[in-house]
């Protein structure tokens, strides 16, 4: 199942790649960024949802970019429906909007790691002493992202987006491992927890934050989301379902 | 320069559970406070966006900005220390109410045994039981002594339990019943009665029912919402300093809180302290605040670093065990896990509160006979109920890998059908574990970062080892379907760790040789200098920390009295 929702999005991609050269819109086949690019983020967005085209001016205004380049987007967007995938329980990082919390959250302070202990020297750290690095968030992700691409094209000869699942699965295996390159003298494993723990992040944290579309994330997994008392709920032996509720819901307080 | 202000009676550094018991005791008795803190002010109002999961357990939104202070870690004297650069250990409060805003609310007692820990076990198990690179003391003052301490902290706090017959005697009932039982809390109850033991409901800070305290602070019940650790109670159930302690300070109208106020430096002359200075956070001006008394009350790794950092107090010294400021920093050891998995159950853990859990008393302190092992002390072995947010709560069987489709379908399929059979066990101080100040790294301030020297010893080891047969024992008891028992403590990893009781440093006993404080907290080498908080433990017992703090303020708080009617040392 997982890996038939999963040949669509590869497809979709491919697709998305195919009008592009069409178009004329690439370069010796690399796609254009900048002006160009992003002419096409109203073409190619509706093509991605499954459910009837509902009027445009109705979306989120919140599902738009403040950090990454559309193609950036794309490729985050690829890579963390891998690490969560749509599956039989319900949608995907993709469906579920994580790449625009992603987005969002490299272009935040924390993006900028504005409350951790950034002054140097910089060594070498042991296992147990945690990252000691000087790069930035918002500068590893962005150079995890090109890194992605550069290791697939040299391993399978392609993009990561244009990747079958199985062959994006065995990249990202890879970088979780560490086999991948290392990243600006990064350890690629370094990438991917950042990778991983944002997504994840992405497809739980409260809507307000871009990510967990119509708090489908927590539909999944039963959580209710934000409330002011369980306390009749935790005493009962039988499981008690309840619609999320996200933080939206404690404004009226 | 720093510019100077009048001078006052007392000036108290940081506005937590000790420095908000200590204000409030004193200013009830007619005392001018000044009381400084690095933070920002906070009540309850503050927390109407509270239940956010990301911002205030993710993103440490209560917590010490690292960019301005961190420590430094290494687990041994051949490495070098490097700055804990983001959150993954332990987490340390900011602002008004500290860690007693953001903290999970179970309050225990220590035993009799701990503080007179190396007494008896001398007696019982004769002087080698331990090697003698463990460094327990007793703690000059014993159970007994401390008991009606602890009564007033659990009064004032409104304290929910029931009365524990291995535990030491109590004057009085807790002020409030147990918390209630849900399912999973239930399942433990009946395996451990069946295994022989005695389960009883955790010591909860957070309300059973509503309640007044003896200073006329009313408190409704919780409500069981599952936002406590890492979040501020915007109900007002949790017992918090910032609802309890410093109102009743600030209603007398001799507590100057001044916020946003980082103290640096104690002034001193080698005995006695005059003042301390402090920056504005906001501004960088610098002030100095003159006093007859000066009360350290901020966090464990900062109460020590302010003192070495002022010169004050005789540092400890690793290679020949003299000294004293940085000694016996202890840590907690919770690897010995079983984590049940069921195939056919849900239970609602969405819902529960920070000390909700039912534990059993059999294994610590001296509780069993420790004859035939290799450790002292023991583990609280048990089972709670926090609420399981959707970010922190992805846990699946052994061998799942961390990510991709099995990943995703596991952690959902067991996302309410899991819980952890728990083992909190106690720390026993050694030589080579302590802190100092780091040689390279500095503050946003320019003073040296707090330097820790640690990692779990074979003491340590040795109780994970022990403890983990016994949770895997209960879980089968109990009958899930996949139990993973985690047999081993391995390495001290600054960035993975998660317990967060941090004690020591600073420590109280009997003799001005081993020791840094008295029974009153009161400073042996600076009489006018009184240094609160679980920095004063000489080890770490198995329970949480802040009932023992808090009792130990209320007696620091006694003491600064004494010593301004009569001065001097006091015993």
């Amino acid at each position: 199942m997982a890996e038939h929702e999963n040949g669509k999005i590869s497809q979709r991609g491919s697709t998305r790649r195919v009008f592009l050269k069409n178009s004329g819109l690439t370069v010796g086949g690399v796609v254009l960024g900048g002006a160009l690019g992003s002419l096409l983020g109203g073409s190619s967005e509706p093509a991605s949802h499954t459910a009837p085209a509902a009027p445009a001016l109705t979306v989120n205004p919140a599902e738009a970019l403040m950090f990454f380049t559309p193609e950036q987007y794309q490729l985050t967007q690829a890579a963390a429906e891998r690490i969560y995938p749509k599956d039989d329980n319900g949608p995907g990082a993709m469906e579920l909007n994580a790449a625009i919390y992603i987005d969002h959250q490299l272009a935040s302070p924390w993006g900028i790691n504005s409350k951790e202990y950034m002054a140097g020297p910089f060594y070498k750290a042991e296992e147990t002493q945690g990252s000691q690095i000087r790069i930035l968030r918002k500068d590893l992700f962005l150079l995890g992202l090109k890194s992605l691409d550069a290791y697939s094209s040299k391993k399978f000869e392609s993009n990561f987006i244009d990747l079958a699942p199985e062959d994006q699965d065995l990249v990202l295996t890879d970088f979780s491992e560490g086999k991948a390159p290392d990243i600006s003298g990064v350890k690629s494993t370094l990438f991917f927890n950042l990778l991983r723990s944002m997504t994840i992040e992405g497809v739980y944290a409260d809507p307000v934050y871009g990510g967990n579309k119509n708090m489908e994330g927590w539909a999944m997994r039963k959580f209710p989301g934000s409330r002011m008392t369980y306390t009749q709920e935790i005493q009962k032996e039988q499981f008690v379902k309840l619609d999320p509720q996200g933080l939206n819901s404690h404004m009226s307080h | 320069m720093a510019t100077k202000l009048p001078k006052v009676p007392v000036v108290v550094v940081g506005m937590g559970w000790a420095g908000g018991i200590v204000a409030s005791e004193l200013t009830k008795a007619g005392i001018k406070v000044v009381g400084l803190e690095r933070g920002k002010d906070r009540n309850t109002s503050d927390y109407a966006m509270g239940h956010d999961e990301l911002r205030y357990q993710h993103r440490e939104e209560l917590m010490q900005d690292l960019s301005k202070e961190t420590i430094t870690h290494r687990n041994n004297e051949k490495m070098r220390a490097l700055p804990m650069r983001d959150y993954g250990t332990f987490i340390v409060g900011d602002g008004v109410g500290g860690a007693g805003s953001h903290w999970n609310g179970q309050t225990y007692r220590f035993l009799p045994y701990d503080f007179e820990i190396k007494t008896l076990t001398d007696k019982k198990y004769g002087a080698n039981k331990l090697n003698p690179e463990y460094t327990i003391q007793d703690w000059g003052m014993t159970y007994g002594e401390i008991e009606p301490y602890y009564d007033t902290f659990e009064k004032m706090a409104g304290i929910s339990g029931e009365t524990v017959e291995l535990y030491g005697k109590r004057s009085n009932p807790y002020p409030t019943g147990p918390m209630l039982k849900t399912p999973i809390m239930n399942m433990f109850e009946k395996a451990t009665k069946n295994l022989g033991y005695t389960p009883y409901v955790i010591p909860s800070g957070n309300l059973s029912e509503s309640y007044e305290n003896p200073d006329g602070i009313s408190r409704a019940a919780c409500q069981y919402c599952a936002y406590c650790e890492n979040f501020g109670c915007e109900y007002g159930a949790k017992a918090d300093p910032a609802v309890t302690v410093i109102p009743v300070a600030k209603k007398t109208g001799n507590l100057e809180l001044r916020t946003h106020s980082n103290v640096i430096e104690i002034l001193n002359d080698g005995s006695k302290a005059s003042g301390v200075i402090y920056v504005d956070t906001i501004t960088g001006e610098e002030f100095e605040q003159p006093a007859d008394v000066v009360v350290v009350a901020s966090y464990v790794f900062n109460n020590a670093r302010l003192l070495l950092n002022s010169g004050l107090g005789k540092p400890y010294n690793s290679a020949d065990g003299t000294g004293v400021i940085g000694k016996n920093y202890c840590y907690q050891v919770s690897s010995a896990s079983s984590m049940m998995f069921f195939e056919d159950k849900e239970f609602n853990l969405y819902g529960g509160a920070g000390a909700l859990g039912i534990e059993i008393p059999e294994f610590v302190g001296d509780n069993f006979d420790h004859s035939e092992v290799n450790f002292i002390h023991g583990a609280g072995i048990r089972v709670t109920q926090y609420g399981n947010r959707p970010i922190a709560n992805n846990v699946v069987p052994k061998g799942t890998p961390s990510w991709g489709a099995e990943f995703k379908d596991q952690s959902i399929k067991y996302a309410n059908s899991f819980f952890p059979v728990k083992s909190q066990g106690a720390s026993m101080p050694y030589r080579y574990n302590y802190l100092d100040l780091d040689p390279t790294y500095k503050d946003a301030y320019g003073k040296p970062l707090l330097r820790m020297t640690f990692d779990y010893t074979e003491q340590d080891r040795e109780l994970v080892k022990y403890m983990s047969k016994v949770t895997h024992k209960i879980a089968e008891e109990i009958g899930a379907d996949i139990i993973d028992t985690n047999e081993k403590q391995g390495d001290f990893n600054v960035n993975k760790d998660t317990n967060t009781h941090n004690t020591g440093g600073v420590i109280m006993g009997s003799d001005p040789e081993t020791s840094a404080l008295n029974s009153y907290l009161q400073m042996w080498d600076a009489e006018n200098v009184f240094v609160v908080g679980a920095s004063a433990f000489p080890h770490n017992s198995s329970f949480n920390p802040t009932g023992t703090l808090g009792a130990l303020s209320y007696r620091a708080a006694e003491g600064i009295q004494k010593y301004i009617k009569e001065g001097g040392s006091l015993v």
